[in-house]
Formats: C-alpha cells, structure tokens, sequence
C-alpha cells in the first residue's frame, strides 16, 4: 500500500485517513440504516403473534461491505481498479456468506474466492496507480459524435434482423426442441414485446415529449380487446389484431384530449392515474373481465387458419414435419418479430414526414410550434393515438401468446418498466430502446439462472425475489451513469450534405 | 402614409388585462400594408402583450384585431364580419380576418401573420434545415395526404418536400447560414440564431412578420446586416413588418411608420421625424416629472446601448 | 346521520394520514419540482420501523406502559426514516440535479421499486399484524339505532397530527431554516448566492418529508395493525392526489387536501362501493390536475410566451 513514512501529513497518508475517515462515516450511516429494518425480523408464530428475531450478523456483513466499498472508492481513482476491487469485495463476501450464513463448508469453495477476492482487493491498488498515470499520460481528445453512412447503416440493420430471423432456428438447431423454448419463449419473444412496447412508447416520449406514465393501459386495451372478441364473438386473431390497434388508438385519444393542458410531472401522474383506473376497472368489473381471476382459455395463434394442433388438419400435419410445440413458439416469435419491425419502419418513416417532424419540434418548444402554424394538438393526439396503437397490437399479441389474460399482468409495474427502457434507450432512438431492452428484460430474466445459488444457500433462498431489488437499484444507477441513455445524441431526419449527430445537450427534452 | 391609405392590421381598442393589472389600456393604431411599422416605447409598456394579442398567445380582453391578409379591410365589411360568429370572411376586397377570435396556430397558418420571440425560440436540437423545413409544416402535411400517404410511400410528398428544402436553401443563402444547414440551431452564434429565426419565420410566407426586439443583443455591424435583412423583407419579398425595438438606429432608419406605447397607452403614432420631436415621446423616455420613471429612462437607455 | 357522524371521524382520522405524507411530497415538489416517487415507500419504510421497534421494546426491553412505548417508537421511527430519505436524497436525486428533467423521475421510481422489493426480501412478503392498541373506544352519541364512537387510536392519531403540524408549520414560518427553505423555492441560484447552502436546505426539506411520513406510518399502523411491502404505492399516490388537491407547494393545502381525500374515500366507500373507492381517488386526482392544477390553496401559473 503506498503509504509515505517521511513525514506525518504525506498526501499518501492524508488519503488514507481521509478514506478511513469516510469509510467510518459510511459504516455509521448504513449502520442506522439497518438497524431496524434489517438486523430485526419479525415473523408470525402459530398464533400469529409477531415474534422479533435478531439478525446481528447480516447487519455487520451490510456494514462491512459498505465501509469497504467506501474505502475503495476513496482511494482508488481509475475506473478499472475500482471495478476490480469492487469484484474482490463481493467475491469475498459471497465466499464469506456461503460459509457462515449457509453453513457450506466446502473449503475450496470458501477458502478459493475470499483468497481469490482478497488477491483482487490488493491487486487494485497498483493497478490504480499505473492506470491514473496512464490516464494522465494519454489524454484522448474529445472525438465529434459521428453517425455511421446510410449504407452502413442499412447494412448493419439487414444483418441485425437476417440474426434475429435465423434465431429461432438456430436456438432449434443448437439445443433441440425441448430445450430451445426458454431461449425463444422466455429470451425471443419476451425481449421482442418490450422492444416494441418501447418503441411504441418512444413515438409519445421520445419524439413528442410527452411523458406517459399510464402506457399500460392501451397494453391492457389491446390485450382485453383481442380476448373478448375472440371469446365472445368468435373473431380470428387476424380481425381481433387490428381491431385493437383502433381501440388503443381510440383510448389514446381519449386520454390525451384531457391531458393536452397538462404539462410535466402532472402529465405524468394524470397518465399514471388512467393506467391505474383502467387496472382497476379490470379487477372490479367482473361482469365485463371475470374480475381477478381473468379471462381463460383464449383461443391460440393459427397459422393463419392452420391450428397448430397434434394430427389431422394441424400445422405439423399440413407441412409433414412431426407434431412439436415448439412449432408454435417460432411462429409466435416471427409474429411479434414482424409486429416489432412495422412499428420501427413506421416510426422511421414518420419522422421524415411532417407529423414527426412537427413530434420532435413540439418537444423542442411548443410556443414556437404554434407561431409556425401547426396544430399542437392534433400534433399531440396523433402521438398518443399511434403510441396507443402499437401498444394495442403489442397487448393482443401478449393475449395470443399467453392463452389467459388478469389485471395483474398490467400494474404500473408494466409502465415504469416501459418508460424505463425508453429512457434508458435514449429518448427518440430506436437502436438504443431495443438495446435497452435487450439489456433490462434479457438481464433479469438471466438473473432467473441464478437457480444453482440454491445449492449453496439452501432451498429457502429463492433469487427470484431479488430480481426487482436489482432492477430498481439498476434503475437508479444507469441515470446517475448516463441521464440520457445508451444513445443519447439525436439524429437529423434530413440534410443536406453530411448527417450530423446533434448533442444531447442540445436536445429538448419535451414539457408536454 | 400607407398606414392610413392601405392599412392591413387595424388595431383596435385594444385592452388586456392580468389580473389586477392593465397591460395595454384601449390601444388603436393601424399598420400599413409593405410599410415597416415600429413598436416602441419603454420597457413594460406593453409591447410584447401588443404582439402576444395579434400572434394569439393570448386573447385579448377586450377589442378587435382585424387583419386583412391581402386586400383593403373595408370598414364596413369588418363591421358586417364582427356582427356574425366568424373568424374569416372572404370579401369582395379580400380576405379578411379577425385575429381576436382565431387561435394562435391558424393566425400563423391561415391568416399568415408570422412572429419571432424576445428570448429566440428556434428548435435548439434540430439542424438549421430542420428548422426551416418544419416551418413549412402545413403545405407539406398536405402533400402527404395528411401523414396517410406518406406513411405507404405515394402521392406528391416526395417533390414537395424537395421544394421545401429549395426554399430553405433559398432562405439560407439570404443569411448566409448555407453552410451551416446541417448543424444544430442551438450551436449557431447568438447573431445567427437571430437570423435564422427570421428566416425560419420567413419560409411560412408570410403577408406580415411580427418581429419582437430583432437587434437585441447583436453588435453593431450584425444591426446593420439586420438592417438590410429587413429592409430585403420589405421591398423584394412583399411583406410587412412590425416590429418591436428599443435600438432607436433601427427605428429611425428603417421604419416607415412608429407607434410609442407608453403605460400601455398609444401616446404617439407617425412618421420616425415626426416621432423624434414628439414632446411627449421625449417625456416618456427622458421622464422629468418624478424620480422613479428618471430612473427607468436611465436603465432604458443603458439597454439601448448594448 | 349516526352513521353519516362514525364515517365522519374515519374520514378524518385517515386523511390526518395521507395530509402527513402529502406535506413531504409538497415540500419537495415546491424546492426542487420534483415528484418525489419514493416518498410512498418510505412511509411504507417508516411502518415497518416502527413496528419493529415495537416489538422489540415491548418484547426485548419489556416497556408496559404503552404511550411511553409509543412515543419512544415514533421518536426513532422520525429518526432512522429521516436517515433513509437523507441517504436516497444524497445517492439517487443530488447527483441528478440540474441534469435531464426525467433522469429523476426515473431515479425515483427506480427507487421505490428498490425499497419495495428491499423489503419484501428483508422482511418477508407476509402480512405483519401487531396487536391492538389504544382500541378502547369512547360512545359519542348512545341510544340511537348506531352508537358514533370514537376510538383512543383515532384521538391519539388526530392529537399527534394537529401537534406534528403545528410545529413543523412554525419551523417553516418562523425559522431561518423556513425561510431558507423558500428563498430555495424561488430561486435557488439566488439563494445560494446570498451564502444559504441549497444541498442542505434541499435534504433537510428531505429529512422533514421523511419525519412526517414516519409520523404518518407509526399512526397508520396503529390504525391498521398491520403493514405489508406493498403499501406504500397507493397511499403514496393518494397522497400525492392530496397534495395536488390542496395545491402543491403549500403546506396548509397539503393537509387540508389530505383530510378531503380521507373523507371522500371513507364516504365513497361507505355511501357508494368500496370495490371502487381507490377510482375515486385516481378520478379525482385527474380532474383537479386538468381543472383546477393551482389546487385549493396554490398559487396560479401563467404561461410565459
């Protein structure tokens, strides 16, 4: 450790007693702050009194850690070393936690990553030291925001869905039949619905500006649309999907006729209220949705009139390959993979049009927008009828896919998941929103693999759980690292000789 | 004296009230067609409620703005227009409207009455072509069939849309931004983005451009290119100006025709020699009678100077 | 009419509670504009520190005397819940100020989906009851077909709410720290220049949301006897509705929106449908931010051309 000798107030030694300082601090404060809520537990017992447990040690393990954390990122500097210590520190703990609160004494295990931890903790602070010098050394200078050609553009975006087109089979080819549904259900289709839910979400806050905090509910609408049509009356999907593209579309301007003279956070929670009254509304009215326990039994995707049934008349049947489900899956995924592509070649060509160039100027100054003649509420309701829309579609893809549809799959969970991802994303872009979704969906359905954790903290711990703790904390995190997303420059929708990217500085960021 | 041989804005009896209140108090004044009519007076006067009440950001409390987009306002057809629940009538003499009743998208739209801000409003993340481009929202929205035809990719929108970028070229050349078309408006220099928002105002074609405090903020030689710019505005492209301007060289040079507002109350109307000499013009602004207007004629004056 | 009286006091005792919650989403909204989507969970917080605090001095510690207990208990629970809101302030919403408008917002819900799920992990999903307390009731009226009556909880709910607000009024009012508070309302790049420090007047406006949320989750447990991971979302948006209906910003507004809330709910639950009263809420929340967004008690916003 680089600690001076010569004299008492070296910088060297002033850095680590500030550390030590700040990691005292730190250790006080998440001291208070677990004190209740995590060193006391408190469980029913049979005659369902709370009984007080005492959980001293998970409060110390809290403490620790977070001192630690502290320490390192008041000594070291470079991002690398950080990184590496901040490995080490969990490393460890996990070695630590597997021993003393799962009782595992496997000393491979145990002894192997508290050592290998402790080795990467010692080993950020010479890396640390090499690194800001490095660093100081090679002082890169800023590079202009470049946007790649047209071409290479179209050919990265040929190459992208030709990849997502030959995923299924591939998943098919890779691990068989049984074994490729989580890939395509689970990663395929899952990520697919949020990429275009995200996208059409994006048309209402990214380009218009206008935050919605309630997108669920024409989710819902599509949703509960498609299921009583085709419950009710009979309808095929093919009818039942455009019919609740309308009836989203439909919602969206109801909804955004009240709103238009809202602006900001109240836009937000005026949205957010609809989202919920229409939750609500599903739960209660069972008359209409059959309540809490939802609609069952919908009638499943056809190959455009061909069931995909075992036997006679069936999909397998009709194209002499041998009865499989996983027929069905596929061809759910290049549903939604070609409902997800419509709404992204419809938002592209949007925004070369006048509607979408008059979205993106209603974000940047609507007072302005008016002086120049455009009807800034049509403008308005265009964008929330046709955000409204392909979140319809999305919705009775959703009810197609699942069989059942209740209430509960459309909380304001949904929303904020929804919203998240688009700002993740980069308000406006559609690259970064399918990035983002990619990167939230696809993460925390990874985090369900962390099922062998079992084995090591026995069968009560269930990482499932743990699942939403870390989206939200991931939320927090990724808008201190980047407030405006993956991608946050914007791109002109015409020019004249070169497309430069704007700054996001820049960019407006709506008020509407 | 066009403002009184072939007026195309009658301004009348204008009053707006805030609350408690009188921003503008019983305002007439005419303002004559291809004639650069000037908006003076001291800050607070009401110049910028004046504009804010023609360009429909706010609605009037009481009086009558009717603007005559492209013939003579017959005083007897205004009053017949006034008498029904119209906003627009088609006279024999023209089209005439009353901007009072209209909201402030259709005054830019249909009655062709264009406006800049005090404090820029240009699209600060769109490209400079952009912004010009989105200026021409109306006609270009309907050569895509209203989004539909667009959307599938027929209909005239295409060529139309070349046009649009024509006359932004056009426009672009007139303030020398040509170069700069494919950067960010929030990029440009204070001066351009002044420019460009007159530009951007100018590729609506307007019958008459409301221009608030164009030469605020500029340095000398970018008034003079002002100057031109205006005087451009003027003679080659047909439009009429009204302008609000604290920058008395502006005024007097160009203008053909000056309003002094003062307390919200017209307290001068004529020519710019008529208007230097006004004894009451010169009270308004070097306000003898009592210490606290000195003081505001002191911090108008130092504004001028900038 | 009896009947008409008894939802009266429990319209009353409840919207004491969501006007104490109301004031820490005022409060913020008014200094930094900021809908503070977190604030929910941290009364949901505030509840399970209090409750397990309770537990362990009566049980652990072996306090009998229950109102000691219980100012003992809301006395800490002010305390540790202010510790949590300082924290989240200074971790999730400093380093975003000043940057992308949304950037908060998300922060926020990000962390209350955080605590949420913190909670759910720590403390299990399961409903916590703790017994009854200060449930002796006093007959209002006897002899009627319905006796009104008020129970101890209710007067102890509306005595501490009348208490908790009369001297966190004055502190705004009368204090530097209040008038540091809204000199930061205003204009905070003023503020800071004339030397008042905008980060602490921002997290002890903060901190004092928190306490009186913290005040808010002791007596809702009280009143309730149980708490849940999930209760902090709809008492958090009931609250915000509150603080809208009152008109945000103003502290008066919060609580006297609060106890409109409480009444229209209890009301509509007794006089209409229950199945419904959470729409009731959500309604009215729409229609006074299209209607009438100053609120009751707020100041009016003129657009600025």
């Amino acid at each position: 450790m680089p600690a001076g000798h010569d004299t008492a107030t070296s910088p060297a030694t002033q850095r680590l007693n500030n550390a030590l300082r700040e990691a005292g601090l730190a250790a006080l404060i998440s001291a208070g702050l677990s004190f209740p809520i995590l060193a006391l537990g408190a469980e029913p017992d049979i005659n369902n009194q709370l009984a007080l447990q005492t959980r001293w040690s998970w409060m110390f393990a809290a403490i620790i850690i977070i001192a630690c954390a502290r320490f390192f990122a008041v000594m070291l500097d470079g991002w690398r070393a950080r990184t590496l210590a901040m490995a080490g520190l969990l490393c460890a703990a996990f070695g630590f936690g597997t021993w003393y609160f799962a009782g595992i004494a496997e000393p491979k295990i145990v002894g192997g990553t508290i050592v290998a931890g402790l080795i990467a903790m010692l080993a950020a602070f010479p890396i640390d030291t090499s690194e800001s010098r490095a660093s100081i050394a090679a002082k890169a200078p800023a590079r202009p925001a470049t946007i790649l050609s047209s071409t290479a553009t179209s050919l990265i975006a040929t190459a992208g869905i030709g990849a997502l087109i030959a995923f299924p089979l591939a998943m098919l080819w890779w691990f068989g039949s049984a074994g490729s549904l989580k890939w395509i259900n689970n990663y395929g289709i899952q990520i697919l619905i949020f990429v275009m839910l995200g996208w059409g979400l994006n048309i209402v806050v990214g380009l218009a500006g206008l935050l919605d905090l309630g997108y669920v509910a024409f989710y819902a609408v599509g949703a509960y649309a498609y299921a009583l049509l085709a419950t009710q009356f009979d309808l095929s999907f093919w009818i039942c999907l455009p019919l609740a593209g309308i009836m989203a579309a439909f919602w969206g301007i109801l909804l955004g006729f009240p709103v238009l003279r809202l602006r900001g956070d109240y836009l937000a929670l005026v949205t957010l209220a609809f989202g919920e009254i229409i939750h609500l509304v599903l739960t209660n009215w069972s008359d209409l949705t059959n309540g809490e326990a939802g609609i069952l039994s919908i009638p499943r995707v056809t190959f455009f009139g061909v069931p995909f049934t075992a036997g006679e008349g069936g999909f397998a049947h009709l194209f002499g390959l041998e009865f499989s489900p996983i027929h069905r899956t596929i061809f759910l995924f290049y549903l939604i993979l070609a409902l997800a592509l419509i709404t992204n070649f419809a938002t592209l060509r949007l925004r070369r049009l006048p509607i979408g160039r008059a979205w993106e100027a209603l974000r940047e100054d609507e007072i302005a927008c008016r002086s120049l003649g455009i009807n800034t509420t049509n403008t308005k309701l265009t964008a929330f009828a046709l955000g409204a829309m392909f979140g319809g579609f999305a919705g009775s893809f959703f009810a197609v896919r699942q069989g059942f549809i209740n209430p509960n799959s459309f909380t304001f969970m949904e929303s904020a998941w929804i919203l998240a991802i688009v700002v993740l994303g980069g308000m406006g872009s559609q690259i970064g929103v399918a990035l983002a979704a990619i990167v939230m969906v696809g993460g925390t359905e990874a985090l369900r693999e962390l099922d062998f954790l079992k084995q090591l903290f026995g069968q009560d711990f269930n990482p499932v759980q743990y699942r939403m703790l870390i989206f939200g904390l991931a939320m927090v995190v990724m808008m201190i690292w980047r407030p405006r997303g993956f991608v946050s420059t914007r791109t002109p929708s015409i020019f004249l000789k070169e497309r430069k990217a704007v700054a996001a500085d820049l960019v407006g960021e709506g008020y509407g | 004296m066009r403002w009184q041989s072939d007026p195309l804005l009658h301004v009348e009896h204008l009053t707006m009230r805030f609350g408690g209140i009188l921003a503008v108090n019983d305002l007439s004044f005419t303002a004559g067609r291809g004639d650069i009519t000037a908006l003076i007076g001291p800050n607070g006067a009401g110049k910028t409620t004046v504009f804010n009440c023609i360009t429909g950001f706010y609605k009037p409390t009481q009086g009558r703005i009717a603007f005559a987009r492209d013939g003579r306002a017959d005083e007897t057809d205004v009053a017949a227009l006034t008498q029904t629940a119209r906003r627009h009538a088609r006279m024999a003499s023209g089209d005439i409207y009353l901007l009072e009743r209209m909201p402030d998208f259709e005054i830019s739209g249909k009655a062709k009455v264009a406006r800049t801000f005090q404090n820029i409003r240009l699209f600060q993340g769109m490209t400079v072509l952009e912004n010009l481009i989105v200026a021409q929202h109306n006609p270009l929205m309907q050569a895509s069939g209203w989004t539909v035809l667009g959307l599938l990719g027929v209909g005239p929108y295409r060529a139309r849309e070349r046009d649009a970028i024509e006359k932004a070229k056009f426009w672009l050349n007139k303030i020398n931004l040509l170069e700069r078309a494919d950067d960010a408006a929030g990029d440009l220099p204070y001066g351009d983005q002044r420019r460009l928002e007159i530009a951007r105002a100018m590729c609506m074609d307007p019958v008459l451009l409301c221009l608030d405090e164009p030469a605020a903020g500029l340095n000398p030689r970018e008034t003079g290119d002002l100057n031109t710019l205006l005087c451009m505005l003027r003679d080659e492209q047909n439009t009429s100006l009204l302008l609000i301007e604290h920058d008395m060289n502006v005024v007097m040079q160009i203008s053909d025709h000056v309003v002094v507002l003062d307390y919200g109350t017209k307290i001068a109307d004529g020519a710019p020699a008529a208007i230097r000499s006004d004894p009451r013009v010169i009270a308004a602004y070097l306000g003898v009678a009592d210490e606290d207007e000195a003081q505001a004629v002191a911090g108008e004056r130092a504004g001028e100077r900038t | 009419m009896e009947f008409f009286f008894q939802q009266l006091i429990n319209g009353v005792t409840l919207g004491s509670i969501y006007g104490l919650i109301a004031i820490g989403y005022t409060m913020v909204f008014g200094i930094i504009g900021m809908v503070n989507f977190a604030h929910g969970d941290i009364f949901m917080v505030s509840a399970f520190i209090a409750l397990l605090l309770f537990l362990a001095l009566t049980t652990v510690i072996g306090i009998t005397w229950l109102v000691l207990a219980f100012i003992i208990v809301l006395l800490l629970a002010m305390f540790f819940t202010s510790l949590w809101s300082w924290v989240i302030e200074r971790l999730a919403y400093r380093p975003l100020r000043g940057s992308f408008r949304l950037a908060p917002l998300i922060s926020a819900i990000g962390m209350s989906i955080f605590l949420a799920n913190f909670v759910q992990v720590v403390q299990g999903p399961r409903n916590k009851p703790i017994p009854p307390m200060f449930n002796e009731t006093i007959a209002l009226t006897s002899g009627g077909l319905f006796d009104v009556t008020v129970a101890w909880k209710q007067i102890v709910i509306m005595v501490v709410t009348v208490v908790l607000l009369t001297i966190f009024w004055y502190i705004v009012q009368k204090t530097p720290l209040g008038r540091a508070q809204r000199a930061c309302e205003q204009d905070r790049k003023m503020a800071a220049l004339l030397g008042i420090d905008v980060d602490l007047t921002i997290s002890i406006t903060f901190i004092m949301g928190a306490a009186l949320a913290a005040v808010a989750g002791t007596l809702y447990l009280i009143q309730f006897g149980n708490v849940n991971f999930a209760d902090g979302f709809i008492p958090g948006v009931k609250a915000f509705t509150a603080a809208v209906l009152g008109g945000i910003g103003s502290i008066p507004g919060a609580v006297i929106g609060g106890l409109l809330i409480g009444l229209i709910e209890v009301l509509w639950a007794a006089y209409v449908s229950s199945d419904y009263k959470n729409v009731a809420a959500f309604t009215i929340l729409i229609v006074v931010l299209i209607f009438m967004p100053q609120g009751l008690l707020g100041k009016p916003e003129i657009e600025k051309v």
